[in-house]
């Protein structure tokens, strides 16, 4: 007995208990582990270092700041070519943003139509459904981004097409155009916008001497490229538009009464809106709390269809009305149209084939969740009476949901990163400002492609966590 | 201090790389061939024939390269470069020689670490646009829809030229000089930029290249030449010079027809028996055979033969002399004296 309770105090620690110790070993296992990771993320970090010495090379981050000196065609925020290149970069960042946003959007209502249609008990229409999903599913994304800019570009009719005799005409009531350099739509301008609107001396001095393409110049939304520094009015239009504006500060408030005012929109405009818009939303949707309570008191549900619309439109209505809202449609001008949101190709092409292929996968995520309901519950719906339409609404998918949201995180991420095939097709994301042209006109690839990782990295960790959040609200509740 | 010594010690192999930079001769040596980056195909200056052996007026430039180092034009790898890769594809060692129409700037040579070896072509920016456009003046492109190749100076020059004269434009960006042609001809663009050499070539290949005019206005110098890795100045001696025998041996009237002979019985001439190794020993300062120039002549024929065979007047894209005339004949090219 005293042996053995004597034994460990006397060996006191021996150097081979790390090994043959099981106390010791798993920490000895984790510490030989870290280091060999260290030394290697060392030896990665100092072969970069030492390879960049030899290439003569720095590691700068000074260039966000240089002139950028290329243009970009699509912008959602002001940008010319004299702006940084760390302007550019946001600016190719918000395009990702955007077509990320309008793809996940898309590919979600595609997901669960197709998803719902391919257990469709029609045969043809659940087999149409498979063959949307095989097909799409199966072909590699790019071929589908470059199959759709090819039919855009080769198939659509060309801007002069739209010219009298030219065999192309618009649809919708000659406001939209569908050319092979895109597609142009109205766009919604102010008259009265927060942003502040041009006024244009009424009359003409010159008899237009740029004659068709001046027509339009005046009007031009955001899809126009402004060649000019900031400020820098480029066309005889904006000259006559800042005479205008100086003469008008000069002499005071005569000469405004004559001009004519140029609508334009701000992104504060569209903040007002969209505001009302949410918080009509949000108290729709207390309205319906308020109804839900009164229900589960007296049984008796509250009308609030009524209630609840004019919640939500009258006062985005109202706040159009007043700022004067008025549509801008696409005019053929010169060389294009102009006036009106010019969807590009490029933009088509991506937002189509990555909304079409991602569909594919969530229809076949949100058939599986559907099939994970048991079906009793549905036998339940029907023996209450409820017909398929709203067991499936009302029953079956919000059950489905707890099943499809956590792989749907996936395809958003995979949908978002994909965004990068932009390359392909010329469109202006991230990786072809950021990770493209400034890198190659400022020789800077190692800075670049790390801050490009840097971005795709946050962007889908925010994305992910957005989801979670939503998959918290939900998952299955356990009490 | 620690963390310099203990990462110093860790990078063997970072040294063995930083040290293999300078010696690019030895290892184009030991590989038996030279890696050359062209473009990924414009008739002229490189493109692969019917046979899929590349040919043109840049891919030569590379064959007399290594027949000066080899003895043989044939031992080229030739690696297909769009213009955003080709200069990460020369620092990163994946080829030797960038001869890809590549226009020499201030920043290409100093801040990203290349080294000009000398110019090949004399070029400018210039637009082309279908004939029945009716347009006849670059200013007379206000909302027109360009294409542009990305990652060139063709991009920068636009951007500048359209800002400076307060016109407006819609860039379309563009991978290839293939995928431009495609988009042109398809109407999805009213204007093709880039060198004007480029557009003639492009052009030649048309169905129809009458339909399609090339605008007066050159809007830029865009001189073309080849270039290596900034670092190693031997390497970039033994492209420079052999750039220049070729140009040399035209104006002194040295063919790939008689360079054989030439090289032989030798001439009264000393600066072409210098050229083509009969006196002196020019090849082993450069670390050659003495008969380099020789080879790299014999490979293809001088700077003017090169010229008419593969975009001179006689061929489809049927470009003049003009700027790349020899100096004597009114042109800027003008070689070193070989001494």
């Amino acid at each position: 007995m005293s042996a053995i309770s004597h034994e460990p105090q006397a060996g006191g620690f021996r150097l081979s208990q790390l090994i043959y110790d099981t106390r010791y070993r798993s920490l000895t296992i984790q510490v030989v582990a870290l280091i060999l990771l260290v030394l290697g993320l060392s030896w990665l970090v100092s072969n970069t270092v030492q390879n960049l010495e030899a290439l003569g090379k720095d590691f700068d981050f000074g260039f966000l700041t240089q002139p950028a000196g290329y243009d970009i065609n699509q912008r959602l925020i002001e940008y010319d070519s004299q702006m940084s290149h760390g302007r550019a970069a946001l600016v190719g960042i918000l395009n990702t943003l955007l077509v990320a946003l309008l793809g996940c959007a898309a590919a979600t209502i595609l997901g669960v139509f197709f998803g719902v249609l391919r257990l469709s008990k029609n045969w043809l229409v659940a087999r149409l459904a498979a063959v949307y999903v095989e097909g799409f599913r199966n072909v590699p994304l790019l071929l589908w981004i470059i199959a759709i800019f090819a039919i855009m570009a080769e198939g659509m009719p060309q801007p002069r097409d739209f010219r009298e005799g030219g065999g192309a005409s618009m649809l919708v009531g000659d406001s939209v155009a569908v050319t092979n350099r895109g597609i142009y739509i109205p766009n919604v301008v102010f008259t009265r916008s927060l942003g502040g609107n041009e006024v244009v001396a009424p009359e003409p001095e010159e008899p237009d001497d740029a004659g068709t393409t001046g027509v339009a110049s005046g009007t031009y939304g955001g899809s126009r490229i402004a060649t000019g520094g900031a400020g820098v009015s480029t066309g005889q239009d904006d000259q006559d538009a800042a005479d205008a504006r100086n003469a008008q500060s000069a002499a005071g408030e005569d000469d405004a009464a004559e001009g004519e005012i140029v609508p334009s929109s701000s992104a504060l405009d569209w903040l007002v809106v969209l505001g009302l818009l949410v918080l009509g939303i949000i108290a729709a949707r207390m309205v319906t709390a308020w109804a839900k309570r009164k229900q589960e008191a007296t049984g008796k549900r509250p009308r609030t269809l009524w209630i609840n619309l004019a919640l939500i439109l009258v006062a985005p209505a109202i706040a159009l009305f007043l700022l004067g809202a008025q549509f801008d449609y696409p005019v053929l001008g010169g060389f294009n149209f102009d006036g009106g949101v010019h969807l590009r190709n490029s933009l088509i092409a991506l937002w189509f084939a990555l909304s079409l292929y991602t569909g594919a996968f969530v229809a076949e995520i949100v058939r599986g969740g559907i099939l994970a309901i048991s079906k009793g519950q549905s036998e339940a719906a029907f023996a209450l009476g409820l017909r398929p339409n709203r067991t499936m609404r009302l029953i079956i998918l919000p059950q489905a949901l707890r099943v499809i949201i956590p792989p749907l995180i996936s395809q958003y991420l995979n949908l978002t990163k994909n965004s990068s095939l932009a390359i392909a097709v010329g469109y202006m994301d991230a990786r072809s400002t950021l990770g493209g042209i400034t890198i190659n006109q400022t020789g800077r690839e190692l800075e670049g492609m790390l801050l490009l990782g840097l971005f795709y990295l946050v962007l889908s960790l925010v994305i992910s966590s957005l989801m979670n959040v939503y998959n918290n609200s939900v998952k299955l509740k356990e009490r | 201090m620690k963390t310099s010594v203990f990462l110093g010690a860790l990078t063997v192999a970072g040294f063995a790389a930083g040290a293999s930079a300078a010696q690019t001769l030895d290892d184009v040596q030991s590989r038996g061939n030279l890696n050359c980056g062209v473009t990924t195909g414009l008739v002229g200056f490189a493109a692969p024939d019917a046979n899929g052996v590349w040919e043109g007026f840049d891919v030569a430039v590379c064959r007399a390269v290594a027949a000066a180092i080899f003895g043989d034009p044939m031992a080229v790898e030739f690696v297909p470069t769009t213009g955003q890769t080709r200069f990460t594809a020369l620092a990163s060692g994946e080829i030797d020689l960038l001869a890809r129409n590549t226009t020499w700037t201030f920043t290409r040579d100093t801040d990203l670490n290349n080294e000009f070896v000398g110019i090949n072509y004399y070029d400018g920016q210039g637009f082309m646009v279908p004939r029945d456009l009716g347009v006849s003046s670059a200013l007379e492109l206000d909302g027109a829809t360009v294409c542009i190749q990305t990652g060139t100076t063709t991009e920068l020059n636009l951007a500048d030229f359209f800002r400076v004269n307060n016109i407006e434009y819609e860039p379309v960006p563009i991978e290839t000089n293939a995928e431009a042609q495609q988009q042109y001809l398809a109407g999805a663009c009213d204007v093709y930029t880039t060198d004007a050499s480029g557009l003639a070539a492009t052009r030649a290949t048309f169905e129809d290249p009458s339909a399609h005019v090339i605008l007066p206005e050159i809007i830029s110098k865009e001189p073309l030449g080849p270039l290596v890795r900034h670092g190693d100045n031997e390497w970039g001696d033994i492209a420079r010079w052999v750039l220049n025998a070729l140009i040399a041996a035209e104006e002194l009237g040295v063919t790939s027809a008689n360079v054989e002979q030439l090289a032989e019985e030798g001439t009264d001439n000393p600066e072409i028996n210098r050229l083509l190794g009969v006196e002196g020993e020019l090849g082993a300062m450069i670390g050659l055979s003495n008969d380099w120039a020789v080879n790299a002549i014999a490979a293809g024929g001088n700077y003017g033969e090169l010229f008419e065979r593969h975009i001179g007047e006689s061929t489809p894209i049927g470009l003049a002399r003009g700027l790349n005339a020899q100096w004597t004949e009114g042109g800027l090219l003008y070689a070193p004296p070989f001494r």
